[in-house]
């Protein structure tokens, strides 16, 4: 047993991080343009100096310990409750973001077809190795963070050496990552040059690029395989992900394959009980996540429809057709809703209502006074930028993971993803997925709501018997591993009888819940 | 407006309000010396052990309580006066009530011990005695050793939060196994080994003789009643157990045994006067249960029932099946129905345990009728549901032990083990 204060590290946890500290301090020598001889051995080191630190201190971490809950202390870390050493990484982490979306060649990203230096030069091997071409910024990001997914998994996996679903799942993120966000993208490069980058999983609006002019014209121009390609981009909208949400919840996408989920699960779960579990914070965010996906679904039409044409013999999907469809589908969306759930939502029907309306209003102002370059008399394309630099990089990058030890880990999942926005909204009204409340054993511990990284109060449903049927859930199931009563079970079941109120819970005298709980 | 006055903000106390407020417009005055805002006491243990911060122990935030027009009052009631219908506080300020709710919980025991009242010697029950270990035993440097005395629910917590920062426990629990006045020998013989795989020193079968003082009348040591050893510490938990905190009704005229006495209804022997939670006494234990429950759930479904009376639908506290839960150090137990650490005469039981990971559940039932009286189960969680349904249906054992996987609340993907459970039950009744 290490005799070490929880208040500070034990010996072998210093040892770890002054390895990991080493691995970052290449990369920082590169960042400064030191010159370093063989880049390879230098990336392989550095990349590795990174990962052996965190295996490293994990194995000291949780090593020798007996199988259960690991939160011991992190409220006195000051890393994981915004001390000191968390104010710091946040800047870190947001000058880093702001650098790496605004200015990649403080990075030393040539321009114009120029060598690249400093830290984006020392990542050319690998990305030749891959490739075969020179990495980008976008390339050093990539490789940065599916390490840390790596890495901070193998963490996360030890930590819950006694949750087969955490283990698995975590499993699943880091396939994810690696394979399909890291690997495949490359690989599909080296085959197919021409194909634009496709992060498969990565689905519409998460990826608000994919249908794009160049996007779209990239797949176009690359045969049947970027014709599948694109085929599956929007089956995964449309088809794929409300069939898998009805099945699963949203967590199938967002704590299982998501490469945002993946990163906040893993080298964010020491921020996850920072996120905030006010009343106000949830209007705020059904405010801000909401907006948001009416952004994005404005923006894709728009960008879209500039790039039709008007005559359907240069071809079949024209302007006019095109916004037929997306009002058309809308609609449909809108009807369904509205006819069976109308209840259920009670007030919100209102404010869905309302949104509704704006959407189709916006639309039908935009094909009667836009043009080719115009809607709403500004160019499409400056829509498009607007979108890719407030929600893609600010919101998502910047504030999303810059500030995960100030917001916690999911503050961008939460308050801003519009595929987690509809996907949320399916989870609520359409889905077999709950998290059901074990009869009357809730002691209002509150283990369950501090560890939510979503902010979800999950103790108010607990305490009153309730299941917990909320849009925002991405079923991690950490709320359900730290409950000390075995309260709560994340589980598929019927849509029936689904969501649960009660007042009298289920132990008191049977006469009386019938009394309490009929009306 | 009537005006409803509950002393004490926990469970109790504050189920009873909130029912109240759904049920009617009355005023309602919850008045509590503790803190000014309702928490969980359970999780009390892990603000100590960092994986919380005391505001997430409240399960309402402040806005609530005016929103729901429920007032609160941070001060100590000093007397009661039920014939004028007042309190008064310890300031020496009077607030009078149409009805009064006593909800004061509990208090830890203290049995005389020489020594009891020494600094570093403290009970782990409320937000004082939290803040008083976080003085007496802020890390291993300050605290090179600390024992507790005692060994029920809470004594086991004290030693996990106390090793949380690894400071040294020493457990002294007085009888030959951990809890098995509760627990059958089984269990009990599980939780002493995980208890010593945490690395607390769990002395069995050992009374504390005394506790010695240095020069600055601080703990210093503890003296074993059996063996006369010494042991050096600088903090003493006394866990023995609680009992109801209702010194400031002696001279009432309220009814009091060892706590306040209450019939069916949850009512004292003076009108518009009732008791709930751990602080009640029935007069008679309701069915098989004890005459005080300091429990969660009971003192929870004693407000839900209360409130009803108050709001004029007189009703009796009319708990159902009985059920329980607690965790120990990383094993989680629920129990439901009845299993007793010894078997009644017309009682038998089933046993089965994992061979190496430490899960087990225990099963009691009716020998010769075979009905389902109730289970243990350790390390494997259970649906309260269908536990209920099938202690209301009367199931014979076997249909449990049949359907064990429709009760089974583990997550997804956990190993099951109701195929290993039927096999050994089928063997069982082959030998016997």
């Amino acid at each position: 047993m290490s005799l070490a204060n929880p208040n500070g590290i034990s010996t072998k946890q210093k040892v770890a991080t002054g390895i990991g500290v080493v691995g970052l301090f290449i990369l920082v020598l590169a960042l400064f343009n030191v010159t370093l001889p063989n880049k390879g051995v230098f990336l392989t080191a550095a990349l590795g100096l990174i990962s052996a630190g965190i295996v490293l201190y994990t194995n000291a971490l949780y090593g020798g310990k007996t199988k259960g809950i690991k939160n011991d202390g992190i409220w006195f870390k000051s890393i994981s409750s915004r001390g000191v050493l968390g104010w710091i990484t946040g800047v870190v982490l947001t000058s880093f973001y702001i650098v790496l979306y605004f200015y990649p060649h403080l990075l030393g990203l040539g321009k114009d077809g120029a060598e690249n230096t400093g830290l984006i030069g020392l990542f050319d091997p690998l990305s030749q190795l891959l490739s075969g071409r020179n990495a980008s910024q976008w390339f050093v990001y990539g490789a940065l963070y599916t390490v840390a997914i790596l890495a901070f998994g193998y963490k996360f996996i030890n930590k819950y050496k006694h949750n087969r679903y955490e283990q698995i799942r975590t499993g699943s993120v880091m396939f994810f990552q690696l394979a399909f966000a890291f690997l495949i993208p490359e690989f599909m490069y080296r085959m197919n040059s021409g194909l634009p980058y496709y992060d498969l999983k990565s689905i519409w609006p998460l990826n608000y690029y994919i249908f794009d002019e160049w996007s779209v014209k990239g797949f176009l121009s690359n045969g049947n395989i970027g014709l599948a390609l694109i085929i599956f981009g929007i089956l995964s909208t449309f088809v794929i992900t409300p069939i898998l949400t009805y099945k699963y919840g949203k967590r199938w996408y967002c704590s299982w394959v998501c490469g945002c989920g993946g990163l906040a699960e893993t080298a964010g779960d020491s921020f996850r009980q920072l996120s905030s579990k006010k009343m106000s914070a949830w209007k705020l965010e059904r405010w801000l996540i909401h907006t948001v996906l009416v952004f994005s679904v404005v923006m894709t039409t728009a960008v879209v429809y500039t790039y039709l044409g008007y005559d359907s013999n240069d071809f079949w999907l024209t302007k006019g057709l095109f916004i037929a469809l997306v009002i058309g589908f809308l609609s449909l969306v809108f009807g369904v809703i509205m006819f069976f759930k109308r209840n259920e939502l009670g007030k919100d029907a209102k404010f869905g209502a309302i949104g509704y309306f704006v959407v189709i209003a916006a639309l039908l102002i935009m094909h009667f006074t836009g043009g080719t370059e115009e809607v709403f008399y500004i160019k499409g394309s400056s829509l498009r930028s607007a979108y890719g630099f407030y929600i893609g990089s600010m919101f998502s990058g910047v504030i999303g993971t810059g500030f995960y030890p100030i917001l916690g880990s999911r503050s961008w999942c939460r308050f801003g993803c519009p595929m987690a926005a509809i996907l949320g909204f399916q989870q609520r009204m359409f889905s077999k997925f709950r998290i059901t409340t074990n009869g009357g054993q809730c002691i209002s511990c509150g283990n369950c709501s501090t560890h939510c990284e979503m902010g979800i109060d999950v103790r108010s449903y607990a305490q009153k018997g309730e299941n917990i049927v909320r849009s925002s859930c991405v079923g991690c199931g950490v709320c359900s591993a730290v409950c000390p009563r075995g309260v709560l079970k994340l589980e598929n079941d019927s849509m029936e009888g689904r969501i649960n109120p009660t007042e009298v819970l289920l132990g008191n005298d049977v006469d009386l819940m019938d009394l309490v709980n009929k009306k | 407006m009537e005006h409803i006055v509950i002393i004490g903000n926990g469970i109790s106390g504050v189920t009873t309000a909130r029912h109240i407020r759904k049920l009617s417009d009355k005023r309602i005055t919850i008045i509590s010396a503790e803190t000014k805002y309702f928490f969980s006491r359970t999780a009390l243990m892990y603000i100590y052990m960092g994986h919380m911060q005391f505001e997430h122990t409240q399960p309402y935030e402040p806005w609530f309580w005016e929103k729901n027009r429920i007032e609160l009052k941070q001060a100590a009631v000093a007397k009661v006066e039920t014939a004028d219908k007042n309190l008064v506080l310890s300031t020496g300020e009077t607030i009078s009530y149409d009805k009064l709710v006593i909800a004061t919980g509990s208090k830890p025991n203290k049995f005389g011990w020489p020594g009891q009242d020494l600094k570093g010697v403290q009970g782990m029950y409320s937000k004082q005695d939290l803040d008083q270990l976080e003085a007496n035993a802020p890390n291993n440097e300050v605290c090179k050793r600390a024992v507790v005395v005692g060994g029920g629910l809470i004594g086991i917590e004290m030693a996990e939060m106390l090793s949380s920062r690894n400071i040294p426990v020493t457990f002294l629990v007085r009888e030959k196994s951990f809890w098995n006045g509760v627990l059958p020998a089984q269990e009990s013989e599980m939780l002493n080994k995980h208890i010593k795989e945490h690395h607390i020193d769990l002395r069995l079968g050992t009374n504390l003789k005394e506790i010695l003082s240095d020069e600055n009348g601080h703990a210093r040591a503890v003296v074993i009643a059996e063996t006369g050893e010494e042991l050096a510490c600088s903090v003493v938990g006394l866990t023995a157990g609680v009992s109801p905190n209702i010194d400031f009704l002696r001279d009432s005229g309220i009814e009091i045994g060892r706590g306040v006495k209450v019939n069916r209804h949850l009512e004292t022997n003076i009108s518009d006067i009732y008791a709930i939670g751990d602080c009640a006494e029935q007069h008679e234990g309701i069915d098989e249960r004890r005459p005080i429950e300091a429990v969660w759930y009971t003192g929870r479904m004693m407000g839900e029932t209360l409130a009803q009376t108050i709001c004029g639908n007189k009703t009796a506290y009319k708990p159902g099946h009985w059920f329980n839960s607690a965790k120990f150090l990383d094993i989680e137990y629920q129990t439901y129905g009845w299993v007793w650490a010894q078997p009644k005469e017309h009682e038998a039981r089933f046993y089965w345990e994992h061979s190496d990971e430490q899960k087990c559940i225990h099963i009691n039932y009716n020998k010769t009728t075979r009905e389902f009286i109730g289970i243990n189960t350790f390390g494997i969680r259970m649906r309260h549901e269908v536990f209920d349904r099938w202690l209301t249906e009367k199931q014979s054992v076997d249909h449990v032990v049949k359907h064990l996987k429709e009760a089974n609340f583990d997550p997804e993907f956990f190993t099951h083990y109701e195929k290993e459970i039927l096999a050994a039950f089928q063997k069982q009744l082959q030998t016997v």
